[in-house]
């Protein structure tokens, strides 16, 4: 019968759309509500900012890492130092081990409460995008108290921190802390009780723990399925490894693992309550010291350009594991290498075995399940000019180039 | 000759009707907007917001995509307000009596809610648009599931009362045509009715048409300018219509006679309710209390502490829990009428 035809069709989400809250590119084919295939194009919001910190020096470069990203600004800007310090073994001292770190879950509770009003936003529920943004705000205040700026903050310098916490703010910390202990019962009402939301993200986007560990995801987006993913954990930076932690995973709490959007709400509202018992245990724990173990300006600097070697920074952002690589070389001032590997960049391929098998509904929501930062991700587009091309390399190019290259630079000496 | 003035008259009043009922939907919506804002501890904008809206759009240039299908795309946001300001003809205002009353009922008002709805699925079938596209396709499904208790509804109505006319029904409140058990059969039927005035308003939880997270504005994402502007006047006027309706169906009293039983019980006179200048004064403005109390009830709190449904979960509450409320209704009342 000729009635048997295609009947899918195909809508893209992106460049711009409500659903995105940056730009990107995600094309599904559709067939009535249902979706077929998803692919994402990522690639719309390069910037160039790895280019430009690789025309400054390292010094200069803290302020612009931050800029990566308006929410995770910690983040990159304690990659881009750690590793830094590492390319050139300088080791910060212990107070600002734990400075960086009630800054770095700070942060953490930040995004994930408004991850938590995007999210409500995207089904459609405004009343808690604009509940959960205003008790946001008790946190950005904490934020701009300690660190004199509500967004990047400048706290991170080679060695240290550049503003102490002094037992002044102590009584700020632990109100805005209190807060939160207070409001966490209700937002768990809001967002794992109600009926409503519970029939949007229950077994909505589901990630299997097989496709998690296959895909490679990072943070809440796999912790949600039962992978045991923290960086936190399994290799602790700053004052981590001081802290008595375990893997926020859904099963803890008497929840399945089962990697829907459900699940990774219970895991970014666990890890608010979690962040607030770490800010706590810092605060307690404190050391006294110097906040910073290169206090002289011009002696750093000088260190900076004279210095060679090449070091990795790793975080647990809010949205998983992220990596800078920086190398430093004697002949120029300026960074000689930086790059940038965001969690989004990982989370991003498991978009496909989520989107799969859903309505059309579900797409904003299940995009934003990873909390997707797409000024993070987008790193690098090869545009043939000539032609006007955006090209897109697969898995084997890739590995043929990059075999190419290291036998152009060890001269063939290498198989 | 008296033929013909009467329907000048009639004419000039239908225009009347519709200038109010445009400024009466634009005012309201305003009210929404002002009222939701304060319950998500917003400020939200000021009242007059809606027709500043309104004004802005008509200055605005009206694009029409290469892929539409120009007269179709045009005409759908005017076949979209016309029903609407047509009804308001066909329904008690206040103190006043339906201005056509005799020359259409119940089941014509139920066509007139329905082609809006129809009109906004075209204008988007014709705006070639993928977005538009499936937004007219879910507004297409959300109006066959609605349809099913809203009409349920309408012929317990008619059942009771036994007309389907408008005039007949609000002359008597529903309520004291019942006893006990067609009261509580009513209520099921009010509440089936409040549970589809969201859906045909296509507001939260059944904004799926529109959802702008999803499709961007869905039907209207293709729309701009005067024809923008057009639809945004429709679906204010739309929400006074649907208000309007329920008040007639079900909550048709006036201050003027509620306070009645007071007066004989030995209250104190209130002298100028006694004129009738005034008694029509406070009728109109207790009319405009209960529309505001009607969308209150059913726009803006359902507005507030709903998410948006799936389009099937949408179809499944109309076709299931709502048809099954509306027919237990119905089964009271026809209980109670044939004394079993």
């Amino acid at each position: 019968m000729s009635r048997e035809k295609d009947t899918t069709y195909e809508v893209p989400i992106g460049p711009i759309h409500p659903a995105l809250k940056e730009p990107f590119l995600i094309k599904f084919k559709l067939k009535g509500e249902e979706i077929v295939d998803a692919e994402p194009f990522p690639g719309m919001n390069h910037r160039g900012i790895e280019f430009m910190g690789m025309h400054r020096n390292p010094m200069e470069v803290i302020p612009l890492s931050e800029r990566i990203c308006g929410i995770c600004s910690i983040v990159h800007q304690h990659m881009f130092t750690t590793a830094t310090e590492h390319a050139l073994s300088i080791e910060p001292t212990n107070r600002a081990r734990y400075i960086r770190t009630i800054m770095c879950e700070l942060e953490r509770i930040h995004s994930h409460i408004l991850w938590a009003g995007v999210a409500a936003h995207e089904i459609g529920f405004d009343t808690h995008l604009h509940f959960t943004w205003k008790i946001r705000e008790k946190v950005m205040d904490l934020l701009e108290y300690i660190a004199g700026n509500r967004v990047n903050y400048s706290m991170w310098t080679f060695g240290g921190v550049r503003r102490d916490i002094t037992e002044e703010m102590y009584p700020k910390i632990f109100e805005t802390l209190e807060y939160y202990e207070n409001l966490y019962e209700k937002l768990e009402e809001i967002f794992l009780e109600d009926p409503s939301i519970k029939l949007r993200t229950r077994g909505v986007g589901v990630l299997t723990k097989k496709d998690a560990l296959e895909l490679c995801g990072v943070g809440p987006t796999v912790r949600a399925s039962g992978v045991k993913k923290d960086v936190r954990i399994d290799q602790p930076y700053a004052a981590y490894g001081d802290l008595d932690l375990d893997y926020v995973i859904p099963s803890r709490y008497g929840f399945e693992n089962k990697g829907d959007v459900f699940c990774k709400t219970v895991v970014r509202l666990k890890e608010l309550l979690q962040s607030v018992d770490i800010i706590k245990k810092c605060v307690e724990q404190m050391p006294e010291g110097e906040i910073t173990s290169e206090p002289k300006k011009a002696a750093l600097l000088n260190k900076l350009g004279k210095s060679a070697g090449e070091g990795i920074g790793r975080i647990e952002a809010p949205r998983g594991e992220a990596i800078h690589y920086v190398r430093l070389s004697e002949e120029r001032d300026d960074v000689d290498c930086w790059k940038i590997r965001a969690s989004t960049y990982n989370n991003l391929s498991t978009y496909a075995p989520m989107f799969m098998g859903e309505q059309i509904a579900d797409i904003p929501l299940i995009a934003a399940s990873i909390d997707p930062c797409i000024g993070c991700m987008d790193r690098a587009e090869i545009i043939d000019i000539n032609r006007g091309e955006v090209q897109s390399y697969t898995k084997e190019e890739l590995h043929e180039l990059s075999v190419k290259k290291t036998k152009q630079i060890t001269k063939g000496g290498v198989e | 000759m008296n033929f013909v003035l009467d329907w000048g008259i009639k004419f000039v009043l239908v225009l009347l009707i519709s200038l109010i009922g445009i400024f009466l939907g634009l005012l309201y919506k305003g009210f929404d907007r002002k009222i939701t804002a304060m319950m998500q501890s917003r400020i939200g904008p000021p009242l007059r917001q809606p027709f500043r809206d309104v004004k802005k759009l008509f200055m605005k240039e009206t694009i029409i995509p290469d892929y539409a299908v120009p007269w179709l795309f045009n005409y759908a946001p005017i076949f979209a307000l016309l029903p609407s300001l047509v009804a308001l003809a066909y329904l008690p205002l206040g103190p006043f009596g339906p201005l056509m009353d005799g020359y259409g009922d119940l089941i014509l008002l139920l066509y007139l809610l329905a082609i809006p709805a129809v009109a906004m699925a075209i204008g988007g079938l014709a705006s070639g648009s993928p977005y538009a596209t499936v937004g007219a396709q879910r507004e297409l499904v959300l109006m066959m599931s609605y349809e099913l208790p809203l009409a349920i509804a309408a012929v317990t109505l008619a059942y009771n009362y036994e007309t389907f006319s408008v005039g007949v029904i609000s002359s008597e409140p529903v309520w004291s045509t019942v006893g006990a058990m067609g009261f509580v059969g009513f209520a099921l039927v009010l509440a089936t009715l409040l549970a589809v005035m969201p859906g045909e308003l296509s507001k939260v939880p059944f904004d799926q048409a529109e959802a702008e997270t999803e499709l961007a504005g869905g039907l209207f994402v293709e729309y701009s300018g005067r024809n923008l502007a057009l639809f945004y006047i429709a679906e204010a006027v739309k929400m006074i219509f649907v208000g309007a309706l329920l008040i007639a169906l079900f909550f048709p009293y006036q201050l003027s006679t509620l306070i009645d039983p007071w007066i004989s019980l030995g209250g104190p006179t209130i002298p100028l309710l006694e004129m009738g200048l005034w008694a029509m004064i406070a009728d109109v403005a207790f009319f405009l209390v209960k529309l505001l109390v009607i969308i209150y009830v059913g726009v803006s709190v359902i507005r507030v502490a709903f998410a948006r449904f799936q389009i099937n979960k949408a179809s499944y509450f109309y076709w299931v829990p709502m048809t099954i409320i509306g027919l237990l209704g119905t089964l009271l009342v026809v209980l109670e009428r044939t004394g079993l």
